[in-house]
């Protein structure tokens, strides 16, 4: 016995310099450590980059015009004299517009998801609605100009003006000739991009709430409606808010989509169904086509403003959605 | 008994207008996806791959936008993930308690939803101001802006997901922390970290605004990076807006392409995912 534990260890390996090894491991280490450091920091600079950068481009422009070009109108590329509220205007109703649409619809197909898909389709029809949000914006704009705004244009607008051409005031929310493009048709198409973030995220917030609160609702004879009234909203109601403003986040940014149907009008028009302008669709049609200094930094600057809303928008969105997530950790 | 009648109408009534709403979403992708389908395969040749962006009026395809737009994505994924990932590694194994961690994960959430348009326009200032010209490569670092917060979110997401236990065992052996993220951490999440790559490939794929004033476009075909450089989303973007019939019918034809490719890449990640989270 002795002899056999004698002869396996006989042929033993070079002695090995531990404290070496030891150290180029140590090294490694270090630098792998470094590394994946350095690419977090670099993230943050990021950021920070583009708020710098975004700040100072639009320097020219915000010594121009100072704050006045939040209010003012003009878009005067020959004088060069601008003003950023008809693209903020426009940026803003499309997203009222989108939200109005897509809050209901997207709290709906959560509803659906979580309470009354038969189990076997749940997974394929969640799949489908998210699919919705994976369709490049490029194809909704190109959907949206060949295919929808035509339809707008022959046989709902024509109604809703007739509709409402009696109505004091909506006559004029609905008034003008039915261009197909506009106001109405960004707003609805923007509805159709986020409602899967608001479906997916409702989906999400809607399964933390714990099974025994539902099993007692559903105990003392809650009807679906009640259940999802008295007990899962408001349990969920800071996750739902978060999904909802992130999908209002989305649609503030989006540009192609609305770069194709909005009809690019700088002009503030109380009519849904006029051409407008947005901020982002404003940068995306005329950035490559501006010439001289102010009219870049002019551009630039609209893209300060939206990305300063959508932070704002966003940082909400995310803090809500953090605190929920605390909620079912 | 004309309270229970009531509340059985609302609840009939709430759970109709649900089953509505999930027919109304899923009746858009069908619409959207038929149309495509009937305006995009009338143009689906054989030239559309062989043949340069033509003038108006005349026979032409989308080879050098397709050349175009895999050249940046490739490029784009090749910087963008490996920062992400890396960034995502120190967060989920080194930082996970760290000041750091927490505002790099906050600010990353608010990249993820930024507007990719005012990504383009810093990518603008901070390249293609100082370098005078558009170029490829300024389209490529756009994209590679985007990838970072879809890679980081997912290698966070899914190194988290790997027990601790696993890594302890390692720790055990006395293996180096290197070794065990490298050979047990990365090993154990490879799916959600495929996952990760392929959706941040889909979602930089279809973008255009990003590349409209970096990349710009080119008529010709154009392997040097440091000139204007033509992709599939910003010559439909061209295309669709012209009045050439033959042109928006090419936009058709890229559009279904792009869509297409898109929508298998999201679901394969899908599926990826998927067989990860049955495992678990």
């Amino acid at each position: 016995m002795s002899e056999l534990a004698m002869e396996s260890a006989a042929p033993r390996p070079a002695v090995v310099d531990r404290t070496k090894a030891l150290s180029s491991i140590a090294l490694l280490d270090w630098i792998f450590f470094q590394v994946t450091r350095a690419a977090a920091v670099i993230v943050l600079i990021i950021l920070g980059g583009v708020i710098v950068s975004l700040v100072h481009g639009s320097l020219p422009a915000i010594r121009a015009f100072g704050p006045g070009f939040l209010f003012s109108q003009a878009w005067n590329p020959v004088t060069d004299n601008f003003g950023a509220l008809p693209a903020i205007f426009g940026t803003i109703v499309t997203s009222v517009i989108a939200m109005l649409i897509a809050v209901p619809v997207g709290i709906g197909i959560a509803t659906f998801l979580t309470e009354l898909c038969p189990h076997a389709l749940r997974r394929p029809i969640g799949v489908a609605i998210e699919l919705l949000a994976g369709i490049p914006s490029i194809i909704y704009g190109i959907w949206g100009l060949f295919v929808f705004a035509p339809f707008v244009q022959t046989h709902v607008q024509p109604g809703l003006i007739s509709l409402f051409g009696d109505v004091p005031v909506l006559s004029s929310i609905f008034a003008g000739p039915p261009y197909g493009i506009g106001m109405l048709t960004a707003g609805f198409i923007l509805a159709i991009m986020v409602l899967p973030f608001i479906a997916s995220i409702s989906r999400d917030v809607f399964e933390t709430v714990p099974p025994v609160l539902k099993e007692a609702a559903i105990g003392v004879g809650c009807t679906t409606w009640e259940l999802m009234r008295y007990v899962v909203l408001p349990y969920t109601r800071v996750g739902v808010i978060g999904g909802v403003m992130l999908g209002l986040g989305r649609a503030l940014g989006e540009t192609m989509a609305v770069t194709f149907v909005i009809g690019n009008a700088h002009k503030i028009s109380p009519s849904l169904l006029a051409p407008g302008t947005t901020i982002s669709a404003t940068i995306a049609n005329e950035f490559t086509e501006a010439v001289g200094d102010i009219y870049t930094s002019a551009l630039i600057e609209l893209g300060l403003i939206l990305f300063v809303i959508t932070f704002i928008v966003l940082a909400i969105a995310r803090y809500m959605l953090m605190r929920i997530e605390r909620k079912s950790a | 008994m004309s309270l229970y009648a009531t509340r059985r109408r609302r609840n009939s009534m709430a759970t109709s207008l649900a089953w509505g709403a999930a027919i109304f979403g899923l009746t858009w992708l069908l619409l959207i996806l038929a149309a495509l389908l009937y305006e995009g395969l009338r143009g689906l040749s054989p030239a559309v791959f062989t043949q340069m962006t033509p003038p108006p009026g005349s026979q032409g395809g989308l080879l050098n936008a397709i050349a175009g737009s895999l050249v940046m994505t490739i490029i784009g994924v090749a910087i963008g993930a490996p920062l992400g990932m890396l960034a995502g590694t120190y967060m989920a194994e080194y930082g996970r308690y760290s000041k750091l961690t927490i505002v790099v994960r906050f600010i990353n959430d608010i990249l993820l939803s930024a507007p990719s348009i005012v990504i383009g326009l810093f990518v603008y200032t901070l390249l293609v101001g100082p370098m005078g010209h558009f170029s490829g490569i300024s389209g490529a670092v756009a994209l590679a802006l985007l990838v970072i917060p879809v890679v980081l979110r997912t290698t966070e997401d899914m190194l988290l997901l790997v027990p601790g236990s696993m890594r302890e065992a390692a720790s055990a052996l006395g293996a180096p922390r290197a070794l065990v993220i490298g050979k047990v951490a990365y090993r154990a999440a490879k799916a959600g970290l495929v996952t990760g790559i392929l959706l941040a490939v889909a979602r930089v794929s279809g973008e255009t605004a990003p590349l409209l004033f970096t990349a710009l476009n080119n008529q010709f075909w154009s392997s040097d990076l440091n000139a204007p450089m033509a992709s599939l989303p910003v010559v439909i973007f061209q295309f669709a807006l012209s009045p050439y019939k033959d042109w928006q019918q090419l936009a058709w034809t890229g559009a279904l392409l792009i869509t297409f490719a898109v929508l298998a890449l999201s679901i394969t990640a899908r599926a990826l995912s998927a067989g990860r989270r049955k495992s678990k």
